[in-house]
């Protein structure tokens, strides 16, 4: 878009909206809110400690003998507010220790499940209050960093269960957390093979193909995908290397630089997540997941009203009132079992 | 009789003056085995795409499982476990060995493993079970042994405290067989990470009082072999890497490795990984160790246990002198107790069944006193009652001719005859 000289008179003005945004954008801030997914010991709080740079979260795994095992999965969000150049963040990391430890597996997604639709719900009731809040706090879920087992032969059946509740609700970006232990030609099969099963499934993961997509998004996106899923090494230590300091680990035989490319593919799923895709990680949730979860509800408390109606006009008390959605707005959602 | 004479143990400590020539026996007792082959039957236990077909290719340098073949998305996963035998003859140096590795495919794969142990376990007790029989057959010439050696577990490299399944899966096999777990994929722990992790697995191991192998040296063990003990304890448990391929290092050589962008991590590279260790121990100085221990400790315990639970009583007498005097004396005593447990069973009951007739009748002496009481009352009664009309009669009538009392006695009689 060509604009003409600010100071000529056919020049209008309202490509300054951006500027004003920006403004505003400021001041206010914004919330971004991720969970994360996966065994304990995948190296889930020290990757979203590495790609925010800042030790954000404690790692919720067993480190003593006489620490019991947990028994079902915890949801602990933990809330910071992060700053940089002026914009601030009101981040909060949701973490779920006991996913996946047991022997017994089934239904360890289900807390998780809850927990994002809650957001869902809680969001939705105040939307739908009379007198709404001027800028409603919004603590959906944006995003779910799913951790994936590296070495195995390609999705387990428990990564199969869950990814396909997960996608339903939320936008899953999948990530292979400790990919040192995988030579290159490993991991491209692995991804290879994830991305094979990923179809046959159909898992729809994060980024979503979009028909509103410009060229450029598009070669963007479709070069996010390939690179899906996300094999990263992180690492919270600062090491030495021929005196520059470099964050990364270091083996007896070589030294991993998390930001180095050929390493890991840490650098491309940071500039995804913060620097690319982070308003479209926001935006998506809002406009796709949030709203057929919005659907859904209304579309059962206007069942429900036709229920009661019809029970009313053919007279008298029915029996039973179906026990789903109270008189208020959807406190209650099923958590798909 | 002499020889008796000597010490406590009844052995006296000869010097001899010159070569007789019996020490030559380990070796005819080598050469025998050697002739006949040994064999050595390991399992691999670990979920899936943890490394151990590569280890196990590595460790004896032969392919002796495949290559995973590709299988596509929507072929079905293994539901449960799998027990899988497969067998190789290698020779070394003359040295024949048969050897069986047992594979776990399915272990720790599924959404719930609960249960993953006990396909294994049922798999070990088998094995037991087969050679049990064999051993009871008429004919024993022939015994063949695929009892399991040793138990290699593999543990994921977490970094944290054991998992709920490793748990499960070592506290139910750890009295069955020799485990030998080890940390797979090494090369993802710096070695910081290793020290660590490796505390945190013999904290969680012995807070669960598990045993596992571990080489121990006893006196007569020369200082060499208790060095070596030593060193192989501390590594405990074993940080490994496996790997077929060979790779390039910078100066040209070729080394079994994996080569990674940052570098190559070598296989027999002790600095690196735990593998020489694990080699070690497992076929260099403690095979010999494993299977005695699963012959003797092992097997003999699951033996005793099963025959204890089939009714086999141990019969102790057989420990004694056999003096059949004693023998009697004891039948005779054994007897007499019988039969006055007996006695005293039949007194009990008697004393019981007395107490409940006695008891029994006093109650029906109630009833009787009480039916009794309650009639004499009625009686009373009615005896009053007469009493009444009586002077009521006489007060009414005038002076009683004799004739006229009679009339009255007569009533009397009428009610009373009614008794």
């Amino acid at each position: 878009m060509s604009a003409p000289a600010n100071d000529s008179q056919d020049y209008v003005g309202f490509d300054t909206i951006t500027q004003q945004m920006e403004r505003k954008f400021l001041k206010r801030g914004f919330n971004f809110n991720v969970i994360l997914v996966g065994e304990s010991g995948m190296g889930k709080s020290t990757l979203v400690n590495s790609i925010f740079s800042s030790h954000l979260v404690d790692s919720q795994g067993r480190r003593t003998a006489q620490e019991v095992i947990r028994k079902t999965t915890e949801i602990s969000p933990v809330t910071q507010t992060l700053e940089e150049n002026g914009v601030r963040v009101r981040l909060t990391i949701i973490d779920t220790p006991g996913f996946g430890d047991q022997c017994n597996n089934e239904g360890c997604w289900v807390p998780v499940i809850k927990y994002i639709k809650d957001q869902h719900a809680a969001y939705l009731e105040r939307e739908l209050k009379p007198q709404r809040d001027r800028v409603i706090n919004d603590t959906r879920v944006h995003a779910c960093l799913y951790f994936l087992n590296p070495g195995s032969r390609g999705l387990r059946p428990l990564d199969v269960e869950v990814l396909k509740r997960l996608t339903e609700v939320t936008n899953v970006i999948p990530v292979i957390a400790k990919s040192d232990s995988m030579t290159v030609e490993e991991r491209t099969a692995f991804k290879r093979r994830i991305k094979e099963e990923l179809v046959f499934h159909r898992i729809a993961v994060y980024p979503y193909p979009s028909e509103e997509d410009c060229d450029e998004d598009r070669a963007l996106n479709s070069s996010i995908r390939d690179l899906v899923p996300f094999a990263v090494v992180g690492s919270e230590e600062i090491i030495d290397v021929n005196g520059t300091p470099v964050r990364g680990r270091r083996h007896g035989w070589g030294v991993i630089n998390i930001f180095d490319e050929t390493h890991s593919d840490f650098v491309h799923l940071r500039n995804f997540m913060l620097r690319t895709h982070l308003s479209d990680l926001i935006e998506v949730t809002s406009q796709r997941h949030y709203e057929q979860f919005r659907t859904s509800q209304l579309r059962q408390i206007k069942e429900l009203r036709a229920q009661q109606a019809a029970a009313a006009a053919s007279g008298g008390i029915m029996g039973s009132m179906p026990q789903q959605v109270p008189p208020q707005v959807p406190a209650v959602h099923q958590p798909m079992a | 009789m002499k020889a008796n004479a000597g010490n406590a143990a009844g052995i006296q400590k000869k010097k001899m003056q010159g070569y007789v020539g019996f020490s030559n026996y380990p070796n005819q007792v080598h050469r025998r085995s050697v002739k006949r082959g040994f064999n050595f039957t390991l399992m691999v236990v670990g979920e899936s795409g943890i490394g151990k077909s590569t280890l196990i290719n590595t460790l004896f340098d032969t392919k002796i499982f495949p290559d995973r073949e590709e299988m596509p998305p929507s072929a079905e996963p293994i539901k449960g476990v799998d027990v899988t035998s497969m067998s190789a003859d290698i020779q070394e140096n003359g040295v024949k060995l048969r050897l069986t590795v047992v594979d776990t495919p399915g272990f720790g794969d599924s959404i719930n493993n609960e249960d993953a142990w006990q396909p294994i376990l049922e798999n070990i007790e088998s094995r037991f079970d087969a050679y049990l029989a064999q051993e009871n057959r008429v004919n024993r010439s022939k015994i063949s042994d695929n009892r399991i050696d040793a138990v290699i577990y593999f543990i994921k490299p977490t970094g944290h405290c054991l998992r709920a399944i490793d748990i499960e899966f070592m506290k139910r096999l750890h009295t069955k067989v020799n485990l030998i777990p080890i940390v797979a994929k090494a090369d993802t722990l710096t070695a910081r990470e290793l020290e660590l992790f490796k505390a945190k697995i013999m904290a969680d191991i012995n807070y669960h009082g598990i045993q596992i192998f571990k080489p121990v040296s006893d006196e007569f063990d020369d200082p060499e072999t208790v060095s070596d003990n030593r060193e192989i304890l501390s590594k405990i448990p074993f940080a490994v890497i496996g790997s077929e391929k060979l790779v390039e290092r910078p100066d040209g050589t070729m080394v079994r490795g994996r080569r990674y962008p940052w570098g190559i991590i070598e296989v027999e590279n002790e600095e690196h990984n735990d593998f020489i260790k694990l080699r070690q121990m497992l076929l260099r100085s403690h095979m010999e160790e494993l299977k005695d221990s699963t012959d003797m400790v092992l097997y003999e315990n699951y033996r005793t246990q099963k025959l204890l639970s089939m009714g086999h009583v141990q019969d102790n007498n057989v420990f004694r002198e056999f003096n059949p005097l004693v023998q009697l004396e004891e039948e005779r005593r054994a007897h007499e107790a019988k039969m006055q447990k007996m006695e005293a069973e039949m007194t009990a009951v008697f004393q019981q069944k007395v107490q409940e007739k006695e008891s029994k009748l006093k109650l029906s002496e109630e009833e009787l006193y009480a039916r009794h009481k309650e009639m004499k009352t009625v009686l009373e009664k009615q005896r009053a009652e007469l009493d009444d009309k009586k002077k009521r009669a006489e007060a009414s009538v005038r002076p009683i001719t004799p004739m006229e009392q009679h009339p009255t006695k007569g009533k009397k009689k009428n009610i009373f005859s009614g008794f």
